[in-house]
């Protein structure tokens, strides 16, 4: 229990839970190098299975959004409507698109 | 002896290595030197024990004398254990704890891939599942080897002493007699020399990158062919069987 | 802000890490993880205590998972702990001095080997119980953990049922250490739930911030409710002489547990407490070689993260 005792560092771990599937946020685990990251995430997060690949990120690596950002980033595409495929009418006739 | 007694006696050998192993590994799991570890050393601990479970089954099935694996674990005294004394050596700190793995880890590594070939259908089955699991216990106590190595003076000097403490065990893996000779010759059991040829190899090459010497050890210890142990086998069985032996055919 | 806070809660929004918050309740927060935190890691003696003597090699792997599961689970938790602002080393120490609390059941002995199914059948049971709330606590990281655990959990009470049957309904001298095992363990089990509701103020607390979503004596309720039947399957008897069924409540009433006892424990003094901790401490200690030498060496290699 010194000072300068460590427990290494945060990392994040992304899941693809199956081939061609997106990697998905699955949770955090501690490590002291990118090989231990790796394995340890394998160790923690596919005990019964539930991944093919895995993705192991520094968690200081991350640059995220932060809540102010809610209206600014996000609530201007919500009246975009015309980058939506309903958007546009197509006569009933026309098939296959 | 026949065919069937040294089936027997060969899948015993292979099923008590994983059986004493996994014994010794599981002593540490909530005592690992940081939680992720704990958990890693622990699945490690797991794969080792479903291998030596369902070599057990098998060597029941063998005997055919309606042996099942819980009475092949439990109910052998120590001079029936077959398992390498390697294997039953005390955890120590994560030092030896790690070279005692690596040691079994590339050992197995090699063997089981020889294994995979063999032409009872069931061990090279068993085999052909387990290469995969050791492939990672491979990458995994090979890490740690190397971290050690690298790592502080004092990791290093611990390491050392490990291999050092351990290395006069390690020649009796590759040991061979009557019943390899027998089981050779049906195509069932795995020549030691070239394994023995790909372990050096291997382990000399981590020593050297971790910067550890290789020991010179005059004469390395035997004995476990003839189910002839250190002390500490009679300590791990004194544990691991009482409550069965206690309530006799007791259901679990 | 606080209005903010309050009206995301009234909406049962989740609070996210850099979300404004008030300070009392992300304090409230990293207590109640890490405690669960150190709850789940000192979880892992009682039974882990038992895996080198489990009378069959199903029964010991079965346990290993399990045990191991805990290890996790106390992983998930300290990793949410961490998005409050606090690092693992923190949290640890504070358990390691003594600082931090951890549920007290843990500090009751496993002297037979039908403790370790008793502690699946009572103890996970009890656990889930509150861990099934907690997945809608208000909390982002906390709940997610505990969605995570939930789904792990649900094989740890089967097992545990599991293995009480196989003693039930096996030898007499397997009876009866089942019986012994559940006179012990029935009690320290109410007890898990926490004080009475008058005597419990963090709780109330807990509940309007949404953290809780259930208080300490509704759970104890449900959960005699439920073990009633499970134990009178198993032919077993619940140690508790004012145990009956209320019509009038559609509920159990039961005896009142011994809350000095509980006390005791929880100030340090049950039978275990010197030993968890203990037994914690020295792995922390003998580890610390390992840490330094991991550490070293990603230095070495140049692949040292700035530290979080
Ligand atoms: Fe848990
Ligand atoms: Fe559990
Ligand atoms: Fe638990």
């Amino acid at each position: 229990m010194s000072n300068n005792d460590t427990q290494g560092t945060l990392w994040e771990v992304f899941l693809q839970r199956k081939p061609g599937q997106p990697f998905v946020h699955c949770g955090s685990l501690h490590a002291f190098d990118k090989e231990m990251a790796l394995q340890n995430a394998r160790d923690l997060y596919t005990r019964r299975g539930e991944g093919t690949a895995i993705w192991v990120v520094p968690s200081t690596a991350i640059v995220s959004s932060s809540p102010e950002d809610l209206g600014p980033f996000f609530e201007p595409a919500n009246d975009k409507v015309y980058r939506h495929p309903t958007f546009y009418q197509i006569p009933d006739a026309v098939k296959h698109m | 002896m026949n065919k069937q007694e040294a089936l027997f006696s060969y899948t015993l050998r292979l099923a008590d290595n994983g059986l004493i192993l996994s014994q010794r590994l599981a002593a540490w799991t909530g005592h690992g030197p940081f939680l992720e570890e704990d958990l890693a050393l622990t699945n490690i601990a797991l794969d080792i024990l479903g291998q030596a479970k369902s070599l057990l089954e098998y060597a029941g099935q063998v005997e055919g004398k309606g042996r099942s694996e819980d009475d092949l674990a439990f109910l052998r005294g120590e001079r029936e254990f077959y398992n390498t004394q390697l294997v039953e050596q005390p955890n120590g700190d994560y030092a030896k704890t790690i070279a005692r793995q690596y040691f079994v880890d590339v050992f197995d590594f090699h063997f089981y891939t020889a294994l995979a070939n063999s032409k009872d259908e069931t061990l090279a089955g068993i085999a052909a599942k387990s290469i995969k699991e050791i492939t990672y216990h491979v990458r995994h106590s090979g890490s740690w080897m190397l971290r050690f190595g690298g790592g502080t003076e004092e990791s290093k000097q611990r390491l050392q002493d490990a291999v050092n403490d351990l290395w006069r065990y390690t020649g009796e893996q590759f040991e061979m007699n009557e019943v390899d000779a027998l089981l050779i010759k049906e195509g069932i059991a795995v020549d030691m020399t070239a394994v023995k040829a790909a372990w050096d190899k291997q382990v000399i090459n981590i020593l050297n990158e971790a910067s550890i010497t290789t020991p010179l050890v005059a004469v390395m210890q035997t004995g476990s062919r003839q189910g002839k142990h250190t002390e500490h086998l009679g300590y791990i069985l004194a544990e691991m069987q009482y409550l069965p032996r206690v309530i006799p055919g007791a259901k679990w | 802000m606080e209005e903010w806070f309050d009206a995301k809660l009234q909406k049962n929004e989740m609070i996210e890490p850099k979300d404004w918050m008030p300070d009392n309740y992300r304090k409230h927060l990293i207590r109640q993880i890490s405690q669960h935190a150190h709850s789940e890691i000192i979880g892992m003696l009682p039974e882990g205590n038992w895996i080198t003597r489990a009378p069959s090699l199903r029964a010991k792997i079965v346990l290993m998972a399990k045990v191991q599961d805990e290890g996790g689970h106390g992983l998930y938790l300290y990793t949410a702990a961490e998005t409050l602002g606090t690092s693992r080393e923190e949290v640890l120490d504070a358990l390691h001095t003594g600082k931090a609390k951890y549920s007290s059941i843990f500090n009751y002995p496993t002297l037979t080997w039908a403790d370790i199914g008793m502690v699946g059948w009572l103890v996970d049971g009890a656990a889930i119980m509150n861990q099934v709330m907690l997945q809608r606590t208000s909390y982002g990281p906390y709940s997610r953990a505990m969605v995570r655990i939930c789904k792990e959990e649900s094989f740890h009470q089967r097992q545990g049922y599991e293995s009480v049957c196989h003693l039930a309904f096996g030898t007499p001298e397997q009876k009866a250490m089942a019986q012994d095992a559940l006179n012990r363990w029935w009690w320290p089990t109410l007890m898990m739930f926490g004080p009475t509701d008058d005597k419990s103020p963090n709780s109330a607390q807990a509940i309007k911030w949404k953290i809780k979503r259930e208080s300490n004596d509704q759970l104890r309720q449900r959960f005699v409710n439920q073990t009633v039947s499970q134990a009178e399957y198993l032919g077993l008897t619940i140690p508790d002489p004012d145990l009956k069924w209320n019509e009038e409540r559609q509920a159990y009433d039961f005896g009142t547990p011994n809350w000095d006892e509980f006390a005791a424990v929880v100030a340090g003094n049950g039978p275990c407490n010197k030993e968890r901790l203990a037994a914690r401490v020295k792995a922390h200690n003998e580890g610390e070689w390992v840490r330094a030498a991991a550490t070293a060496y990603a230095l070495k290699k140049n692949e040292v993260m700035s530290a979080a």
